[in-house]
């Protein structure tokens, strides 16, 4: 690059492609599918999109003779063929750490997926990847307890844990929604959860809800000997309530709260995943808005950068679909994303989506959840799939059961064990899973109930997001 | 439509130990088959003990020291059997402790103390 000042406008590619570049273990990388205008060369594009969402701007300004750009700028030092689409393709892009602020989630996205995302050049644009550098990933703090210690705390080892949203999910007294917890928690489930709607509505305030699910999480703890929870749902209107609320259900004696990450943002999440830390709390974390951002297969985020970032920022428990459930989900996607959520070290996997080799160093990780139209007939798949470092979460499939909530909690509660127990016996679940439910239902009413009652349930629609794949 | 009240069953609370305490007890054969378990994950073997009213704390009376490196399941049998003889109104559970998680990938009450 010449030192000499020259005003106007400049092709991206002079100064933002560089294949020759070799990127280095600080770099934070990340990888686009890029679906440019038409007749605009591939590396134009390219270079447009590293240009907008580093250090470039449309036109050469002075100023930028004052600093180092070559030090600062972001780099495509890639471009390949998106399988089975002829007009996409990918930019792997190349960032220099400094570019961000440290523990900055909230700095990152900014820049990668700000205002490039409305650039008139490209048609569509989706980030499929980042991989963070393990040098930025020490600034992050992260999970507030991670699998081990809630493992620990709760005192549950060696299986899944299994959870109920209560329902219905809008319009029940508090009174009335404590008891629905009560009934699934004697009933043999570890954790009932708050629906990500129930905030603190004139139906139902937030501190009557507490107050009535503090006695049920704890009257059920002292009758069944086992360790309980409820998530409490913060997310709040604004952080001074989140905090408040926060705040009365650790006074309640509570061992976990929950919060809505995309809806109330990074910046309050990663504020509450700290609070829980200082205070030993666990964190459990809902993602409602997620599919309007990352089910598009060609524009948008995809959702395994939002659980990375959400790993980032902080929580202990993360919503990831159920591949056989109500809801969205192919298999080898959710695969490897949950690997990003649990795992120290993941390897570049294009059969999983995984465009880069991610180090997470000590970094806790974070429980998978498995929620939304499932039901004991899912137990062995969802066991085969998810293993032990989840939580599975049935809602109808625990409060629709013909006896209630109970009967239906300790429905599902024999089948997970059940499966475990055949598994760890070296069976094969997914091909064995008939026989394995009807064997274990000879000795509970409550799972052959279960079992007639939701036989000819299935979700089977295509799915819409599907991996590229040759 | 509501189940008629005749169908309902009432489903009582029962105190329970935590993983596999909604089966019922595991035979002599099944315990064997999560030992093998145990052992083929490359996990140790531990044995723990607690009276009844004390079972809901996190820890229990270790029995001697966890089996490090132990491979035999008759080894591991004759231990439960020389705990539970030892402690017969005791819970005795048996876990495997796995070094890389830092964590228990198998833990499970053997044998109920009757208290």
């Amino acid at each position: 690059m010449s030192n000499t000042y020259q005003a106007g406008v400049k092709e991206y590619r002079e100064k933002y492609w560089t294949p020759d570049y070799v990127p280095l273990d600080t770099d934070l990388l990340a990888c686009f599918k890029v679906t440019g205008q038409p007749g605009v060369p591939n590396e134009e594009v390219a270079a447009a999109v590293a240009a907008e969402s580093s250090t470039g701007t449309w036109s050469t300004v002075w100023s930028e003779y004052l600093t180092d750009l070559e030090y600062y700028k972001g780099r495509a030092y890639r471009i390949e063929d998106v399988p089975g689409d002829p007009e996409a393709f990918y930019v792997f892009i190349a960032y220099p750490i400094d570019l961000f602020e440290e523990g900055s989630v909230v700095n990152v996205l900014t820049s990668l997926v700000g205002n490039v995302f409305g650039f008139k050049a490209l048609r569509h644009l989706r980030l499929e990847d980042i991989r963070f550098p393990i040098a930025y990933i020490k600034t992050c703090m992260g999970p507030p307890s991670g699998i081990q210690v809630e493992r620990d705390k709760m005192n549950k080892y060696g299986r899944p844990l299994l959870g109920a949203t209560i329902k219905p999910k809008l319009g029940l007294s508090a009174k009335n929604y404590g008891r629905a917890v009560y009934e699934c928690l004697r009933g043999g489930l570890d954790f009932t959860k708050d629906d990500e709607n129930v905030n603190c509505q004139p139906f139902m305030r937030w501190q009557n809800r507490f107050e009535f699910v503090a006695e049920a999480v704890l009257k059920s703890q002292e009758e069944t000997g086992e360790r309980k929870g409820h998530y409490l749902n913060v997310t709040a209107a604004d952080p001074e309530q989140m905090y408040e609320r926060a705040e009365f259900a650790k006074e309640l004696g509570q061992p976990i709260i929950m919060h809505d990450f995309l809806t109330a943002g990074f910046t309050a999440n990663t504020g509450l995943a700290k609070w829980c830390r200082k205070n030993g709390m666990l964190l459990h974390i809902h993602r409602a808005m997620h599919g309007v951002i990352d089910r598009h297969p060609k524009h948008g985020i995809h959702f395994r950068v939002l659980a990375k970032c959400l790993r980032l920022s902080g929580g202990d428990h993360l919503h990831t679909g159920t591949v056989v459930g109500k809801l969205e989900g192919d298999r080898n996607a959710t695969l490897g994303f949950v690997d990003q959520l649990r795992e120290s070290f993941i390897p570049e996997d294009r059969a999983r989506g995984i465009f880069f080799d991610q180090d997470w160093g000590s970094m806790p990780g974070v429980f998978a959840v498995a929620s939304g139209g499932i039901h004991v007939w899912h137990m062995p798949a969802l066991l085969a799939i998810f293993g032990d470092d989840a939580v599975f979460q049935f809602g109808g499939g625990t409060q629709g059961h013909p006896w209630g909530n109970a009967a239906g909690a300790a429905a599902n509660r024999v089948a997970l064990e059940a499966c475990v127990k055949a598994r760890n016996e070296g069976r094969e679940l997914e091909r064995e899973a008939k026989e394995i439910l009807t064997e274990a239902a000879r000795h509970s009413p409550e799972l052959a109930i279960a079992m007639e009652t939701w036989k000819e349930i299935k979700f089977e629609f295509d799915t819409i997001d599907k991996l590229d794949v040759k | 439509m509501m189940t008629g009240t005749h169908e309902l069953g009432d489903y009582q609370t029962t105190p329970t130990l935590e993983t596999f305490s909604f089966l019922p007890k595991l035979t002599q054969q099944e315990v064997e088959a999560q030992i093998n378990y145990i052992i083929a994950q490359g996990w140790t073997p531990s044995i723990e003990h607690e009276h009844p009213s004390r079972a809901f704390n996190h820890y229990w009376t270790m029995w001697k020291l966890p089996f490090f490196g132990e491979t035999s399941l008759d080894r591991v049998l004759d231990e439960l059997e020389a705990c539970r003889r030892s402690y017969p109104d005791h819970h005795v559970r048996l876990l495997g402790y796995d070094t890389y998680t830092q964590s228990q990938g198998v833990c499970f009450v053997v044998y109920e103390g009757r208290g």
